[in-house]
């Protein structure tokens, strides 16, 4: 690891910016096997500065943000009606992460005031409230956005943390990106962006893959492309366990 | 022990499957009942999407209701001609209850229609059977004879419309009309809340037809196996939801609970046999009505459409 990443820094293009980010990710791809219960992903990266550039007297602030597939998701509340409870309003979110997480050097509000976070879509908040993030109704979408980020991260798949970006020299940093099982597989983004004094400097994107294998990716494109031939299978499995059992069992 | 279902897409522990099929299929084999509306809210409980829930848990009930089935022909408990009936009117209550869930679901109610579907269904058949059950225990406690063993040609005026059928095993003498009824709401209802319909079934076998107890269970159980079978395939189909790693590890917790519930039901007497289940649909039933009038701790549900890798 620490190979690739002198690799990285020796190589990486002289910016016109006065400082660039260099980051690559312990793994881009995941597999799922059977005893598979969520992985971890680490996240190295480097800032390069120019020969003209002085270091910055207060340091750096780095925030990593890893989105997971697209998902469309309908938020509905209850309200009660006579002597029940209905679903009355509901609010689509056509494009939502369906994970979402946020490491930070620092705490949120430390890095960066609350407009300029809004602004830059840093923190989990921000995303969440984002103006193109649901189709916006003034205040009503307002409790729905809220009850989106806390159902999902009762389900551990949306969620901050500050701090989770350890600085290993000034200009070197590593975080830890947990993903729970139930996260969906697919493409999951991940977004790195470097801040001084608030000011983003830098942004760099990479992406990490989580895919089934073997007997796992089987079973799902046995159920997606042979759907009869998959359910009648099951069906002859259940039929079989329980002639099985009647013989296992019998007692005359 | 830790296991990864590769339709739901998460991972389970091995053990707990286990335990929730052998429960499940206990109270299956004890009441001849498929057991599908208790399985069905508790694998939701554990976080299994719903859609896969409903349908792996129809591989369960086919497989613990098949055992049912055979031990049943062997002890000669099971009414193959009526059985056949009741398939034959449950196929058509299905269809007509798949196209009455889309439409509940087009029309964004689907939640309310079920639950007020549960609390109705099992609040009336629960007390019925349970008002039946003590009553009768009042009456054997007092020495009397309660519900003597129905007579020839002793039938309520509805067994006498046209169309009669000899069911020998049953020792029914029956209009058709009333049994294809009976199997078309069973497989209405099956249909729309995901269930195998057993406990409408064998109160209404054992008190509207009045048919021994002993080919009651039986009978139930064939034709939940013909109707969970169907339905089993068509959610594979139509949904692709079936996981099979759960199925498996359902199926073989479930066929153990089943034995043991069904011996266990042999040693039941009849009355407390009814007054349990009484119990289990009230229950249940009191459940969904909580549900549906109590203040939510969580006003808020999110419902994913789509996934797009």
């Amino acid at each position: 690891m620490r190979m690739a990443l002198a690799l990285l820094l020796f190589f990486s293009p002289a910016a016109a910016l006065a400082e660039a980010l260099i980051t690559t990710l312990s793994s881009h791809r995941v597999l799922i096997t059977s005893n598979y219960t969520g992985t971890s992903i680490a996240v190295f990266g480097a800032v390069e500065r120019d020969a003209q550039t002085v270091a910055r007297a207060t340091g750096y602030d780095v925030v990593v943000t890893v989105r997971g597939p697209r998902q469309s998701i309908v938020v509905r509340e209850k309200e009660r009606r006579g002597l029940v409870w209905l679903n009355r309003e509901q609010q689509k979110f056509p494009d939502a992460p369906s994970y979402l997480s946020v490491f930070t050097s620092r705490p949120l509000d430390e890095i960066a005031s609350e407009p300029a976070r809004l602004r830059q879509k840093i923190g989990v908040n921000a995303i969440v409230h984002a103006a193109d993030f649901t189709n916006d109704r003034g205040t009503a979408d307002e409790p729905f956005r809220e009850a989106l980020y806390r159902l999902k991260s009762r389900d551990g798949l949306y969620f901050e943390k500050e701090r989770g970006v350890t600085f290993l020299t000034p200009n070197i940093f590593t975080a830890q990106v947990p993903v729970p099982a139930s996260a969906p597989t697919g493409t999951y983004d991940v977004e790195v962006a470097l801040l001084a004094e608030t000011v983003v400097l830098a942004r760099s994107h990479t992406n990490f893959e989580l895919v089934k294998i073997g007997f796992e990716q089987q079973v799902g494109e046995a159920a997606r492309d042979a759907s009869l031939t998959y359910g009648l299978a099951t069906a002859l499995i259940a039929l079989g366990f329980g002639w099985l059992a009647s013989t296992i069992f019998r007692r005359d | 022990m830790q296991i990864y279902l590769p339709i739901a897409e998460m991972s389970v522990s091995v053990l707990m499957i286990l335990g929730l099929g052998a429960a499940v299929g206990f109270i299956s084999g004890l009441f001849g009942i498929g057991g599908g509306f208790l399985m069905t809210p508790l694998l939701i409980f554990l976080g299994i999407p719903p859609a896969v829930a409903v349908a792996t848990q129809s591989a369960q009930i086919v497989a613990s209701s098949t055992t049912s089935v055979l031990s049943a022909l062997r002890r000669n408990a099971l009414d193959l001609r009526l059985g056949g009936m009741l398939v034959a009117g449950g196929f058509v209550g299905s269809t007509l209850g798949v196209w009455f869930f889309a439409a509940a679901r087009r029309a964004g109610q689907l939640d309310l229609v079920i639950v007020v579907s549960y609390v109705t269904l099992f609040s009336v058949v629960g007390s019925l059977m349970m008002k039946e059950s003590i009553s009768e225990f009042w009456m054997k406690r007092r020495g009397g004879t309660p519900l003597p063993p129905r007579q020839g040609g002793q039938h309520a005026p509805y067994l006498l419309w046209p169309l009669r059928m000899r069911f020998p095993r049953s020792q029914l003498y029956v209009s058709v009309i009333p049994i294809l009824g009976l199997s078309l709401f069973v497989g209405f209802a099956g249909a729309l809340l995901g269930i195998g319909g057993g406990f409408i079934m064998v109160p209404a076998l054992l008190y509207i037809f009045r048919i021994p107890t002993s080919v009651v269970v039986g009978t139930s159980q064939f034709q939940i196996v013909c109707t969970t079978l169907v339905a089993l395939v068509l959610h594979a189909v139509a949904n692709q939801a079936v996981d099979i790693v759960l199925a498996i590890l359902l199926i073989v917790g479930g066929v153990f609970g089943a034995q043991f519930g069904a011996r266990a039901g042999r040693n039941l007497r009849a009355e407390l046999f009814r007054f349990l289940l009484a119990i289990l649909l009230l229950a249940v039933g009191l459940r969904f009505a909580l549900e549906l009038v109590m203040r939510p701790n969580e006003p808020f549900s999110i419902t994913i459409q789509e996934t797009r890798t």
